[in-house]
């Protein structure tokens, strides 16, 4: 069999730049011993006050001593254990509703609105320049008069919303850029696709990874959020936290639910990070 | 069949010729009424209340009792805070954001890295505190640091805890704008690591972190909860005190207080946000 | 073998140096980069590398420039051993193939840069700035900045900078591959013209090698860390040392064909070789489009090299036809007044011209037909 073969042109500069490109030896050595230095003083830095908080919440009655106490009072401890299930059910219910609120209404405005846009990015950045600790002050009069009909500590979840606005708008604004999501509704709509199919079934399940991201955002948010509920007289768990450890310093349970709470975003936030790097090289 | 390849927001708009006549913006209007409700409305009372009596009446000398040296006080306060912890946070943020930029750009130590920092920029509040409080308190694990409780000294540090991370998170993208070509442009034109620094790696991340750094002091700026468990008997910061006067039982002149607060709050955040909103562009243009 | 003139005076009267380069080794990992390469540029010479990508071209022109180290070997500018010297004490003046002009400078300030770094005043350096900034033609635009200006004329700037310094090599690494064809033809053309203006010794690194053979006195084609040959470009093409080399450098056909004696007989017309001392047997004839024309009248019709017209591409002057030789096809360029009456379908005969061909004596001389 002949062969006719072509000219010697090889493929762009960018399987160029993905071969190894090396640096001088006497930088690179330099530039990892400072990399060295960097990380293990951050790192110690990063982790002294967490193996502090780990060991205060392995104490003893005894000081010196070590007892799981602390972590089983975690579910015992009076008053601890409804502000979690509280705090959690708020966590879930805020990040539904934030997607739910978003979501479509960006992609409407991506696809539909775009000189909305701006204004838009402007809105959902807005609670980052009204911060909550302000914001409260003008939630009082509305909330106290919500108490007046003695509406759950859920009804936090309105203001939660906008507090996480800002995080949940970058995670899904950069959800649907990587997804050119203007170009995928074109396609879809050249094909007959009505509006609803094409941010249901097209767009939204193209970034799954941004809205789970967006879930995660939120919740750690509302797991965190002490400022609102404690001006407000709501018992979520950061309060809650925050009331045991004045009338009892030191109170391990304290410590023992800091800890868990971190680990816990910890483990969403790696998972999350494991499930975005799988979709990427399937 | 060609689809028009149109990328992007800002391209040119949809047709909705299949569609009735209604405009299209009417579809964010559940966004716009629940921000509306939640967001502008509550912000709208205080900036109102702000400028209200007790008894209801307009008083737009209340802003004077921004001037008073007990409120200069707390601004001052709170201006010291947000400057150090903003600044240690910055540079040393920097620094490790450079040492991750420097690596493997999806390696392990890079991803654990960013993910660290995700978790930690949020680890504030009063778990924060509590750990500090156990590691250098009064019954602190490591030794007990007679400046603990010595305003800002002891909340600066624990504010840097959650402010060098959010550093990372902000500035590495700059980092990772400078590019190669540049240092290499330049060693091969004769210069030194630090001539570089100087002449080009320098300027050119100067505006993203310098807007990185406004970004840490509205972030600080606005931070209750960690300086709430820190210390709540005295109020140094104009979070402290808002929360001292809304909490307080004392009747309504102290919510006329708490407004005036938040709206001088307010437009001391607003102000820091504009100039990070206005580096950052410039940032944006040479390190896209 | 060591060459006594190690620097000649330029058309400027600037003197240029030799560049030797000798045993060059450069291993990330297990993958060899370089393996041992020895290349020397004579004064005021440009030598253009040519490869695919991974040959090692840039990593030569990096180990060169200093930015990265060899694992061994030895480099000599001028009579003096610079491999250990960094970079920035090098003086060479490196073009990069994009993005590297500095963007806060202005033109001006980029070109100067060099010279900045060199505690040259103010007023000399902005003066010697525009001198070289009137040398690539792109005086109106010294107040401008990178992002205002088009990418050819960023190149301009690139290659003003490096010369700025009066370095006493210059290194150009893919320079024109990011730039739209137009403007690489004129780029390329003028890059040239200004290198031998300057007299300046020169190292040329691209994966074109219609770049290659247009501006090089010399060019080297590299694979896999090696250099296949380093020749003028007339003779790289016409008398390829290597199957690769004549494979990658322009077009070729490869038909079976069977040696003896001091031909090669391929279908039916027997050709001389490059080399007399292939042995006799079954090869691969490399043989390119432009050796093969078409049958007189009389022999046209039935023989070996007749066959059906596949496909017709038309280039300006010349067009290059794709013939169905039956189980095999062969690509004819000829020039198009002679295409004309041609169309898919065509019966047509040719004829190859009878240059000395190389052949390629490989164990799989069946290569299969790859259309890539």
């Amino acid at each position: 069999m002949a062969a006719v073969t072509s000219l010697g042109e090889t493929p762009l500069a960018g399987a160029a730049a993905r071969r190894p490109q090396g640096m001088q030896r006497r930088r690179r050595r330099r530039l990892n011993a400072f990399r060295y230095v960097v990380f293990t003083l951050f790192g110690l830095f990063v982790a002294a006050p967490l193996l502090a908080m780990l060991r205060f919440s392995l104490e003893g009655t005894k000081l010196g001593t070590w007892s799981l106490t602390a972590w089983k009072q975690i579910v015992s401890y009076p008053g601890l254990a409804g502000a979690v299930a509280l705090t959690l059910e708020l966590a879930v219910i805020t990040s539904i509703v934030m997607v739910v609120l978003l979501l479509p209404t960006m992609i409407w405005i991506k696809l539909r609105v775009q000189w909305m846009s701006r204004a838009f990015e402007f809105l959902c950045l807005l609670p980052l320049t009204i911060p909550a600790i302000a914001l409260v002050v003008g939630l009082a009069p509305v909330y106290n008069r919500i108490q007046h009909y003695s509406l759950s500590a859920l009804q936090l979840f309105w203001v939660y919303v906008v507090l996480a606005l800002p995080y949940a708008y970058r995670a899904l604004s950069s959800g649907l850029d990587a997804i050119d999501a203007t170009t995928l509704a074109e396609a879809a709509r050249s094909l007959g696709a009505s509006w609803f199919t094409v941010m249901f079934r097209v767009i939204a399940p193209n970034m799954w990874q941004a809205i789970l991201n967006a879930l995660l955002l939120t919740g750690a948010l509302v797991l965190g959020e002490f400022t609102i509920a404690y001006l407000l007289l709501y018992n979520t768990l950061q309060p809650a936290l925050y009331s045991i450890s004045r009338n009892t310093p030191n109170a391990g349970v304290v410590f023992s639910t800091s800890m868990a709470s971190l680990l816990f975003a910890f483990a969403l936030l790696t998972i999350l990070s494991y499930a975005g790097r799988q979709r990427r090289r399937g | 069949m060609t689809v028009a390849a149109s990328t992007g927001a800002g391209a040119r708009p949809v047709r909705a010729g299949r569609l009735p006549r209604l405009p299209a913006w009417l579809g964010t209007l559940p966004f716009l009424g629940y921000v509306g409700v939640f967001l502008l409305w509550p912000t709208g009372i205080l900036v109102v209340d702000a400028f209200k009596n007790p008894s209801g009446s307009w008083n737009f000398g209340s802003l004077s009792t921004l001037y008073s040296p007990a409120v200069r006080g707390y601004f001052i306060g709170s201006f010291k805070l947000c400057v150090l912890s903003a600044v240690a946070g910055a540079v040393f943020g920097a620094l490790v954001a450079y040492a991750v930029a420097s690596g493997k750009p999806d390696g392990v130590v890079r991803r654990l890295s960013v993910a660290a920092s995700g978790v930690l920029a949020q680890f504030g509040g009063v778990t924060l505190a509590f750990a500090f409080q156990a590691l250098i308190g009064p019954a602190g694990l490591l030794f007990h640091a007679g400046w603990y409780y010595n305003f800002p000294w002891g909340i600066t540090l624990i504010y840097t805890y959650f402010q060098i991370p959010l550093m990372v998170l902000v500035f590495l993208p700059a980092i990772d704008g400078l590019k190669v070509q540049w240092r290499e442009a330049s060693e091969s034109l004769g210069s030194s690591t630090w001539q570089f620094w100087r002449h080009i790696g320098g300027p050119l991340l100067a505006p993203a972190f310098f807007g990185s750094l406004l970004l840490l002091f509205a972030n600080a700026l606005s931070a209750f909860a960690t300086i709430q468990a820190w210390e709540n008997q005295i109020a140094y910061t104009v979070p402290q005190q808002i929360g001292t006067a809304l909490s307080s039982e004392v009747g309504l002149a102290n919510v006329n207080a708490a407004d005036v607060l938040a709206f001088g709050m307010i437009v001391m955040v607003a102000i820091v946000m504009t100039g990070y909103a206005l580096l950052q562009r410039r940032a944006a243009r040479w390190l896209r | 073998m060591s060459s006594p003139v190690t620097s000649t005076t330029g058309a400027a009267g600037r003197t240029a140096v030799e560049v030797r380069m000798e045993g060059l080794t450069r291993r990330y990992g297990a993958v060899t980069a370089l393996d041992g390469l020895d290349l020397t540029l004579r004064p005021g010479e440009l030598i253009a590398l040519l490869g695919p990508s991974g040959c090692g071209k840039t990593t030569t022109l990096r180990l060169l420039a200093g930015l990265e180290d060899a694992d061994s070997g030895q480099i000599t500018v001028g009579g003096r051993d610079i491999t250990r010297l960094p970079a920035s004490k090098r003086d060479m003046g490196m073009v990069f193939q994009a993005y590297s002009l500095f963007p806060h400078m202005t033109v001006l300030q980029n070109v100067a840069f060099g010279l900045r770094l060199r505690r040259v005043a103010k007023g000399d350096r902005d003066r010697r700035a525009m001198e070289i900034l009137e040398l690539v033609g792109l005086t109106e635009q010294a107040a401008r900045y990178a992002h205002q200006i088009s990418g050819g004329q960023q190149q301009r700037v690139a290659l003003a900078r490096a010369l700025a310094i009066e370095p006493q090599v210059l290194l150009l690494d893919e320079p024109l591959s990011a730039l739209d064809a137009k403007v690489r033809a004129q780029l390329r053309d003028q890059i040239r013209r200004i290198q031998l203006e300057v007299g300046i010794t020169t190292l040329f690194v691209t994966h074109d090698q219609e770049e290659a053979l247009a501006i090089a006195d010399r060019v080297g084609v590299m694979r896999a860390g090696q250099l296949e040959q380093l020749a003028p470009p007339t003779e790289v093409y016409s008398r390829p040392a290597t199957p690769f080399v004549a494979e990658f450098v322009g077009l070729t056909n490869r038909l079976p064909g069977t040696v003896s004696g001091s031909t090669v007989t391929v279908r039916g017309q027997d050709l001389p070789l490059v080399d007399l001392g292939t042995p006799a047997g079954p090869v691969t004839a490399l043989i390119r489009p432009e050796a093969v024309t078409l049958a007189s009248e009389a022999a046209a019709g039935s023989g070996p090299l007749a066959g059906t017209v596949i496909a017709i591409t038309f280039l300006g002057a010349t067009s290059r036809i794709t013939v169905n030789l039956g189980e095999t096809t062969i690509m004819a360029q000829l020039p198009t007044s002679d295409a004309t009456e041609l169309s898919a379908g065509s019966h047509v005969a040719l004829s190859i011209r009878p240059d000395p061909v190389l052949v390629s004596v490989a164990e799989n001389n069946s290569v299969a037909a790859s259309e890539a």
